[in-house]
C-alpha cells in the first residue's frame, strides 16, 4: 500500500522537484553535451561547438581578455544575483540589486556561435524574485521566460549566441523598471568570429539613472522612489553604479600614444546618453554595438537605454580626459562624469597648452564698447584746457585719421581742413556718437567706409572735437559738453 | 486505510499535478485530529466585500476586448477569518513536535527542499532563533499541512490581497512601506526578522501583512505572470496565465507587481528565508 502511495507521489515529484545546487557545484564545468545543430546552424552554416569552458566574468571597468580560439565552444556562465547595500555617492547609501555583487553586473565575453549554458544563482539572503533578459539571446524574453528565480535557488537555460555584437542584459521581473532602477544590468559581448582589432586597453563603462526619495546628495540610506522613476526625473545619472566610480583611484588609465577601446552600455532604466569624451575624438564608433558599420571621427555618440556602443581612439597627448553624458546638467549636477588619465610625454604640435597670456586692449577698426567708465575728472575749465585734453582723447581716432589729421586716401577721410566737418560742428558730434557709413564727400573726394560709434562721454567728445577744430588749419571754435548732450546720437552706455 | 480511501487518495494525487496542492493528501494522512480552539492563534473575521484582482479581465465579454478602459469587474469575497499575524517559529515548533512526519529530517524532499527549517538547531529545537519571529524556510506543503491541522487552510490569493488592500485605507502610506521593505537589504535574514505583532494593525485588525515576510497563498501558482511578464498574452487568458504587465490593473502599482512576481518564482516545495504564512478559516461565529 505504501508503494502504491509512493509511486504517484514520485511521478508528481517530477513536475515540481528542483535539483539542489551546493556552492561547490558552481565552478565545476558542465558535462559535455553533444553539440546541437539547429535549423539556424544549417541555414547559416554555423560552426559546431567544440569543447567546454567556464566563462571568466569581470567587474567594471575591466573586461575579460579577447577571445583567441577560432572555434565555437560551449561556455558555462554562473551569474549570481545579490542584493547588497552600498555607496551611491558620498554619504549616500542605496540597496542595489546586482548581478555579481556590483553595479553594473559582470561582463560576459563569448564568441559568435558559442553555446552558452547559463545559470542564474540567487543568493539565499536575497528577498526579491529575479530573472534575466540578455539582449544577445534569441528566444522568449531573452531568457527571462526560463530564469525566474526565487531567493536561494538557481535556474538554468541554454542559448546559442547567433548574433555578434555588444548587448545589454538586465533583470526582467515585474516591475521591470524597478529592478533595472536598482542596478540590475550589465553587458555581454559576442565577439565576431574574427574578433576586434587589437588595442592597448579595453574598458567597460555603463551609464544608468537612479531615483531616490531624497534629493541628490541627501545623506543616508535612500529608498527607491517610484513616482520619480515613472516621471523620469532622475536624481543621479552615473557611470558604473555610483558618483565618482571612475574618478580618483577608479579612473581609467592609459599612456600617451596608446589605443583605448570602451565597451559602453546604458542600463537606464530611462535615460539615453549623449556619450562624449572631453578632449578626445572617437576614432571609431560602432554605434549601438553593431558589427558591420564603423563610423569615424565622432565627437558624441548617442546610446539608447538598453543599448550599447563600441568606441575606440588613440590618446595622442597626456592629460585627464573626462567621460560625460553631454546632457550637461547630468554630468555636473547628477554624477555622469568619469576620468581617463593619460600619462606620457607631451606633443606640443598636437596640443600646445597655453602659450601666451597677455593683456587684451581693443583698438581701432571695430565697434568697441570700452567697458571701463571714463576716469572721472573735473570738466575742462576753458578752451585751452579742452584742446589739451582733446589731444589725449584723439588717441581713439589716430588709427584711422592719423596723427596728421590727413586720414588715408581712398579709405579714411581727412579731418585736416575738412570742408565737411568745418561746415557744421554738429556733424562731428553725430559722427563720433553715432558712427557713419555710406558715401561721403570730403574736400571733393568720395569716401565710402564705416566709422564706428565711440562710447565717449559728453566731456570727452567735446574735448576731442575742440582739439580737431583747432588743429591743422581747421576753423577753430569750441564744442561744449552741452552741445554734445543735445546732439549726440547714441547715449553713453 | 481501506481501499476506497486509498483510491480517492490516488485520484487526488493525479489531479494534483495540475495544481500544486498535491501535498494535501499526504498532509491529511499525517495530520492529527483537529486541535481544540485554544491552540489557534489570534484571528479576526473579515467582512464580505468586493475586490478587483490585480490581473483583472477588463470586461466580462472577451469578444469585446477592444475596450481597454472598461472598468474591470470586482470579484465578491465572502467573509472569512484570518490569523492576525504570520505563524511564528514557536507555533510551528509546536506543530512539528506534535506531528513528527513534518519534522525537518522526516519530510520528503518533494514536499520541502533541503533548506526546510534550516535556520533551526534541529528537528525540534529552535536554537538561537527567537520563537516570536515569523517562521520561514517552510514550503507550501508544510504551510498547508499546518493550516489544515488547525482546521483551516492557507488563504487564497484573492483573500490575501483583499486583506492586504485594507479597503483602500491609507493606501499611499501602505504602498510606501512596502516599497521601503523591498529596498531594505536582507543579510542574515533569519536573525534579523522582527517578532510578529509589533507593528500597528490595519483597518481589519491584521498585523504584518507587509514588511515582515512574504506569505504563501493556497493558489499561488494560479495567477502567474509567467516568468516573462512583458509578453501580454491574450485578454482571455488574464485569469490564468496572468496577462503580464499589460493585463495589470495598475501598472504603476510596483508593490503589488512584485508580490505576484515573487509568487511566480515559487514551486510548492521551495523554502526561502523571507517566506512564511498565516492561516485562514471559515468565519468564527
Amino acid at each position: 500500500m505504501k508503494l502504491l502511495l509512493t509511486l504517484p507521489a514520485l511521478w508528481l515529484a517530477a513536475c515540481t522537484i528542483r535539483p539542489e545546487i551546493t556552492p561547490s557545484d558552481n565552478n565545476a564545468p558542465a558535462t559535455a553535451l553533444p553539440a546541437s545543430v539547429t535549423r539556424t546552424d544549417l541555414a547559416n552554416k554555423a560552426e559546431v561547438a567544440v569543447g567546454t569552458e567556464n566563462a571568466p566574468l569581470t567587474d567594471a571597468p575591466f573586461v575579460p581578455p579577447p577571445i583567441t580560439r577560432k572555434t565555437a565552444t560551449k561556455v558555462v556562465v554562473h551569474l549570481e544575483v545579490k542584493e547588497v547595500q552600498g555607496r551611491l555617492a558620498d554619504g549616500v547609501e542605496y540597496t542595489f540589486w546586482t548581478f555579481g555583487g556590483k553595479v553594473p553586473g559582470k561582463f560576459i565575453r563569448v564568441r559568435e556561435g558559442d553555446d552558452v549554458e547559463f545559470h542564474l544563482d540567487s543568493h539565499p539572503n536575497n528577498k526579491m524574485p529575479h530573472n534575466i533578459d540578455l539582449h544577445a539571446v534569441t528566444g522568449q524574453g531573452g531568457g527571462a521566460g526560463a530564469s525566474m528565480t526565487a531567493p536561494g535557488h538557481s535556474s538554468t537555460f541554454s542559448f546559442k549566441a547567433i548574433n555578434a555584437g555588444l548587448y545589454v542584459y538586465h533583470c526582467a521581473t515585474a516591475p521591470v523598471a524597478m529592478h533595472v532602477a536598482n542596478g540590475m544590468y550589465g553587458l555581454i559581448l559576442v565577439e565576431p568570429k574574427d574578433g576586434y582589432p587589437k588595442v592597448d586597453h579595453e574598458y567597460y563603462v555603463m551609464q544608468s539613472d537612479f531615483y531616490t526619495t531624497g534629493h541628490y546628495g541627501q545623506p543616508g540610506l535612500q529608498p527607491f522612489n517610484m513616482e520619480k522613476a515613472i516621471s523620469e526625473n532622475a536624481d543621479y545619472v552615473v557611470f558604473n553604479g555610483s558618483v565618482g566610480a571612475l574618478t580618483g583611484p577608479g579612473a581609467l588609465t592609459a599612456k600617451a600614444g596608446e589605443t583605448v577601446r570602451l565597451f559602453f552600455g546604458v542600463g537606464g532604466p530611462n535615460l539615453t546618453s549623449s556619450f562624449h569624451l572631453i578632449g578626445e575624438i572617437f576614432d571609431h564608433v560602432q554605434a549601438e554595438g553593431n558589427t558591420n558599420t564603423t563610423m569615424e571621427n565622432v565627437q558624441t555618440t548617442m546610446v539608447p537605454a538598453g543599448g550599447a556602443a563600441i568606441v575606440d581612439f588613440r590618446v595622442n597627448v597626456p592629460g585627464t580626459y573626462i567621460l560625460v553624458d553631454h546632457s550637461l546638467t547630468r554630468a555636473f549636477n547628477k554624477g555622469a562624469l568619469g576620468m581617463l588619465k593619460v600619462t606620457g610625454t607631451e606633443d606640443k604640435v598636437v596640443y600646445s597648452g597655453k602659450t601666451d597670456d597677455a593683456v587684451y586692449s581693443p583698438e581701432g577698426g571695430s565697434v568697441r564698447n570700452n567697458p571701463e567708465p571714463a576716469p572721472l575728472q573735473t570738466p575742462a575749465a576753458n578752451k585751452a584746457e579742452r584742446i589739451a585734453r582733446g589731444a589725449t582723447v584723439y588717441g581713439n581716432c589716430v588709427a584711422c585719421h592719423q596723427a596728421t589729421g590727413l586720414g588715408i586716401p581712398n579709405a579714411f577721410p581727412p579731418l585736416a581742413k575738412s570742408d565737411y566737418l568745418n561746415a557744421d560742428k554738429i556733424r562731428g558730434i553725430k559722427a563720433i556718437t553715432g558712427g557713419m557709413q555710406g558715401k561721403l564727400v570730403v574736400n571733393g573726394t568720395e569716401f565710402n567706409g564705416v566709422m564706428p560709434a565711440l562710447s565717449l562721454s559728453d566731456e570727452e567728445v567735446a574735448n576731442v572735437l575742440t582739439y580737431v577744430l583747432n588743429s591743422w588749419g581747421n576753423s577753430g571754435g569750441e564744442v561744449t559738453p552741452a552741445d554734445v548732450k543735445a546732439n549726440r546720437i547714441v547715449p553713453v552706455h | 486505510m481501506d481501499i476506497n480511501n486509498h483510491r480517492a487518495l490516488l485520484l487526488t494525487l493525479l489531479a494534483g499535478c495540475m495544481v500544486r496542492g498535491a501535498g494535501v493528501a499526504y498532509a491529511n494522512k499525517a495530520a492529527p485530529s483537529v486541535p481544540t480552539p485554544s491552540v489557534r492563534p489570534a484571528h479576526v473575521n473579515l467582512p464580505a466585500g468586493k475586490h478587483v484582482p490585480f490581473f483583472a479581465q477588463r470586461n466580462a465579454n472577451p469578444t469585446v476586448s477592444n475596450q481597454p478602459n472598461a472598468r474591470p469587474s470586482p470579484v465578491s469575497v465572502p467573509a472569512f477569518s484570518l490569523d492576525t499575524t504570520p505563524v511564528s517559529n514557536a507555533d510551528f515548533l509546536r506543530f512539528v513536535t506534535q506531528t513528527p512526519a513534518w519534522r525537518r529530517s522526516a519530510t520528503p524532499r518533494i514536499f520541502a527542499e533541503s533548506t526546510y527549517l534550516s535556520h533551526w538547531d534541529s528537528d525540534v529545537a529552535l536554537g538561537a532563533i527567537d520563537g516570536t519571529t515569523p517562521v520561514s524556510h517552510v514550503s507550501w506543503f508544510a504551510a498547508d499541512a499546518y493550516c489544515r491541522a488547525q482546521g483551516g487552510r492557507l488563504p487564497t490569493t484573492l483573500q490575501w490581497e483583499y486583506a492586504a488592500y485594507d479597503a483602500g485605507r491609507n493606501r499611499a502610506a501602505l504602498q510606501k512601506r512596502i516599497l521601503e521593505w523591498y529596498g531594505q537589504p536582507n543579510t542574515d535574514a533569519d536573525r534579523k526578522l522582527q517578532a510578529v505583532g509589533l507593528r500597528p494593525s490595519n483597518g481589519y485588525g491584521l498585523q504584518d501583512m507587509v514588511g515582515l515576510v512574504w506569505e504563501w497563498t493556497e493558489d499561488f501558482g494560479s495567477t502567474m505572470l509567467g516568468s516573462e511578464p512583458r509578453s501580454s498574452g491574450t485578454k482571455e487568458e488574464a485569469q490564468f496565465c496572468g496577462a503580464g504587465s499589460l493585463g495589470a490593473l495598475d501598472p504603476g502599482d510596483y508593490a503589488t507587481f512584485m508580490r505576484y512576481s515573487f509568487r511566480t518564482s515559487l514551486h510548492g516545495n521551495f523554502t526561502t528565508a523571507n517566506l512564511g504564512f498565516r492561516c485562514a478559516h471559515k468565519v468564527t461565529p
